[in-house]
């Protein structure tokens, strides 16, 4: 071998292990201009609505954010009622999601027999596949005639003469408005805190689960006192998870929130949110304030849901390490 | 009644309304896919393929223009964010065990993967659409690909965490650069994993309304021209679910059908291959 | 170290000096010194965690892909020292070939497994390749099985004909130096006598190290025997001197069973 190396062979290995040198480095930074793509789309985001935001910012100023008047023929703008219907249906949405994705987390960890686990889990899973469009016409065409029918009239019978809560349930029962959009957007969510869920509790160790179960307790005592205790963190930022998808959801709102710019106390009436305000009007928008303004409410958007994901992210990889879903 | 018959109800009642949860969510998905088929199936017809979108007031129609142009964009957009996707991915796994840079970066992919896709419906606007004075097809499919690159990033991140460390040490003890053990042995194989993220990317952006709003816009004319606004089902869907002509919303019934067979048929089928793999 | 008896090596492949090795702050080998006999088949003992894989694996600076990890002192490869950040490590790679624990065939066939290591450093035609392949599986005693089915994916194999496969791709890049991290431990006896066979065809054409946590192995086929404990070498010496009338009382025990 020895004399291999003290003739030519050498040098070919040298030009070799320099060419790949230059490869390696090539490789790396190029991967990593790929990588780059993904963080300037992000920065492009901020920077471009920022500025394209900024006529609107200039004219109204921070009380754009708290204005609640919306008319493109005074040319007047203010976000307060799209942040509204925004808050409200996707905490209503949560209201109802997390008991029913707790549910659905609980049953398939621990009570489901290990033979429906796997084709349950992949329903819950589809449920997350369903494009939103489809929810929003289901919704506008099947869901909300059917409400309107038999379940806003019982409700404003039973609880409309109560005070204070009478007038959420006030108004025509028409099936679309605010609460008929928290109910499908809580739909929409379910399956993303339901397998965020799943997977912490999955990661709780078996021993712990074991010696509760050893000292006697019951399945529902080991993942009240045992399971959820330990996945804490996980389950909040599950739950994170689901309002960022909530604040942001177009399509299935917009088909049935109603789309009228006001804010009205009773959540049987129409209302409007910052992403159907987006889909109904930036296709005809005038250029100019109108425009500039509907830029604010995306820059808007996009802030809230930056924060809330970037929250959830923390809390699920403290809890099950990053491995994305 | 004793504390142990009231701990066992309580169990019991746990146990009941967690059956119930599941049992609505099931009810939710079958409730949903019967009235896709039901109504969809109404609209299916060999004119839905055949014939394009109809002008208001007339009859019949059916969606072509509409199926074509939707191909074409989610082609290229996936054209764009397999190669990106897979290199970033290929980076984060490579070398994001030391980098900062690499930690900060999967972090801000992990949020994008949630971020409201009409925001990037608007940055594409603004980015594209209104400095080159034009709706079209190519700032849709550019929208649909900043949608579809994370997921693709962290699928083939993770599937590359699987390689068994062996495997990656034997690759480099033949003396391979670092180029080559990516992407001739390890990205290898992990081949299926990494065809399955993108096909699941594809099937995320296939049913994404709202950034094409602003981007492709829609045609109501067959058209190939990627320079144009361009028909698609999603926009197509919206307009004609939400118009008072009856044939329109039908004809968004049979929309609605395809895409969210399509959607389905790539999720339930990768999940079929995947688990025949596990098996083996 | 204290004195002790070193077996005189003429001719020395690798010559270790001063060796320290770090897992971060922890201390994984300290101060190891000894010489790897060219075309002598030298072998690593010593209970789990001794630091033999370790030491085995700073002769390939396999431990440069972690970047916590970190070798101090010097290993002399044909006079210049393999630990130089200057080295290129894939040449070093090229020169000194590892066979692992577990089979790890490449996602790829049967005759690209072979083809790939070689199409690093040398340029040659179809057919000289083709003989190259033929000539690397001969060597791995492998040949007769797979001569047939070199297209097919090297998984296909059986986990004894996968380790061959292995060992052949480490032989066809005409390596000095095959080192062997434990190459039976996830094998079946048959196989294992089949792989213990072929290390003793390959001596003659190579250098070779080889870590095993059997003993039997180590007295069956190694010509040096070296015994570490908790990041030392405690003995090295000519296989029969170590199993016979080892120096040290560690070593003793170690051999007849007492501890590890």
């Amino acid at each position: 071998m020895s004399e291999r190396d003290a003739s030519g062979a050498v040098d070919l290995h040298l030009r070799q292990v320099r060419r790949f040198r230059l490869q390696d480095s090539f490789f790396h930074h190029s991967t990593q201009l790929f990588a780059f793509v993904v963080l300037a789309t992000l920065v492009g985001i901020l920077v471009s609505l920022t500025i394209e935001a900024w006529p609107s910012l200039q004219a109204f100023g921070p009380s754009f954010f708290w204005t609640n008047v919306w008319s493109v023929p005074d040319d007047q703008y203010g976000a307060l009622a799209a942040i509204y219907g925004t808050v409200v249906t996707s905490v209503l949405a949560l209201l109802i999601a997390v008991p029913i994705s707790f549910g659905i987390a609980f049953f398939l960890t621990e009570t489901c027999p290990p033979w429906l686990r796997r084709p349950l889990g992949t329903a819950v899973e589809l449920l997350a596949g369903i494009p939103s469009i489809v929810y929003g016409i289901w919704g506008l065409f099947v869901f909300a005639p059917l409400f309107a029918e038999y379940i806003q009239p019982p409700l404003q019978d039973w609880l409309g003469d109560v005070p204070v809560i009478g007038g959420w349930f006030a108004g025509p029962p028409i099936g679309v408005g605010i609460l008929t959009a928290s109910i499908v957007l809580s739909l929409m969510v379910i399956p993303f805190i339901a397998s965020v869920m799943r997977d912490v509790f999955e990661t709780v160790p078996h021993v712990l689960k074991e010696s509760a179960y050893g000292m006697g307790c019951t399945t529902w005592e080991v993942v009240r006192h045992i399971v959820l205790p330990y996945t804490r963190v996980g389950v909040i930022g599950g739950i994170m998870l689901g309002l960022g998808r909530a604040l942001g959801e177009t399509m299935a709102v917009t088909f049935v929130i109603g789309n009228a710019n006001r804010i009205n106390p009773s959540l049987f009436e129409p209302g409007t949110s910052i992403a159907s305000t987006l889909a109904n009007e930036f296709g005809e928008a005038d250029p100019g304030l109108h425009i500039a303004s509907l830029f604010t409410l995306g820059l808007v958007l996009f802030v809230l849901t930056f924060i809330v994901l970037a929250i959830s992210r923390w809390l699920i990889s403290r809890s099950v390490g990053s491995e994305g879903l | 009644m004793t504390l142990y018959t009231r701990r066992i109800w309580i169990n019991r009642l746990g146990i009941t309304l967690s059956m119930l949860a599941m049992s609505l969510g099931l009810i939710a998905l079958l409730w949903i896919l019967w009235t896709l088929f039901s109504k969809g199936f109404a609209a299916l017809s060999i004119d839905l393929f055949t014939q394009d979108t109809p002008a208001p007031g007339s009859e019949g129609g059916g969606l072509r223009n509409a199926i074509v142009g939707s191909g074409l964009i989610l082609l290229f957009s996936m054209l764009i964010a397999t190669p990106v996707g897979i290199l970033a991915g290929i980076y984060l796994a490579e070398y994001g065990r030391v980098s900062k840079f690499a930690a900060f970066t999967r972090f801000m992919t992990d949020i994008m993967l949630s971020a409201p896709s009409i925001v990037i419906g608007l940055f594409v606007y603004a980015l594209f659409v209104a400095t080159t004075g034009g709706f079209s097809g190519w700032a849709g499919s550019l929208a649909l690909a900043l949608i579809a690159i994370p997921v693709v990033v962290r699928t083939t991140e993770n599937m590359l965490k699987l390689v068994p460390t062996s495997l990656r040490e034997a690759a480099f003890a033949v003396g391979a650069p670092r180029w080559q053990v990516s992407l001739k042995v390890t990205l290898r194989a992990v081949k299926s994993g990494v065809v399955t993220g993108v096909l699941l990317a594809m099937a995320r952006i296939t049913g994404e309304t709202a950034p094409l709003l602003f981007t492709a816009l829609n045609n109501q004319f067959f058209s190939t021209n990627m320079s144009e606004p361009m028909g698609n089902l999603p926009v197509v869907i919206f307009q004609f679910a939400l118009s008072p002509y009856e044939n329109w919303v039908n004809l968004a019934w049979g929309g609605a059908l395809l895409i969210a067979f399509l959607v389905l048929a790539v999720n339930i089928g990768v999940r079929i291959a995947f688990r025949n793999k596990d098996k083996r | 170290m204290p004195e002790q008896t070193k077996p005189t090596i003429e001719n020395a492949a690798l010559e270790v000096r001063n060796l320290d090795f770090y897992y971060g702050d922890y201390k994984g080998l300290s101060n190891v010194n000894l010489d790897i006999a060219s075309n002598k088949v030298t072998a690593f003992i010593g209970p789990s965690g001794c630091g033999k894989s370790t030491l085995l694996r700073t002769f390939n600076r396999m431990y440069d892909l972690y970047p916590r990890q970190r070798a101090e002192g010097e290993i002399l490869f044909h006079g210049k020292n393999l630990l130089d950040r200057k080295q290129d490590v894939n040449l070093v790679r090229a020169k000194i070939g590892m066979v692992f624990q577990k089979p790890t065939p490449f996602p790829m066939t049967i005759y690209e497994n072979i083809a790939f290591g070689v199409r690093l450093y040398e340029r040659m035609s179809r057919s000289a390749m083709d003989d190259r392949v033929e000539w690397a599986l001969k060597k791995a005693a492998l040949w007769g099985e797979v001569k047939d089915k070199l297209h097919q994916s090297g998984l296909s194999l059986s986990g004894g004909q996968q380790q061959r496969l292995c060992i052949a791709r480490a032989v066809a890049v005409k390596p000095e130096i095959v080192l062997l991290d434990e190459p039976t431990s996830a094998l079946d006896p048959i196989s294992t006598a089949k792989i213990e066979e072929l290390i003793n065809e390959l001596k003659s054409d190579y250098t070779i190290a080889i870590v095993t946590h059997n003993m039997q192995q180590a007295a069956r086929i190694s010509d040096y025997t070296a015994f570490m404990y908790l990041g030392e070498l405690v003995e090295f010496n000519e296989t029969s001197t170590i199993f016979m009338k080892p120096d040290k009382k560690q070593t003793e025990d170690y051999i007849t069973g007492r501890f590890g």
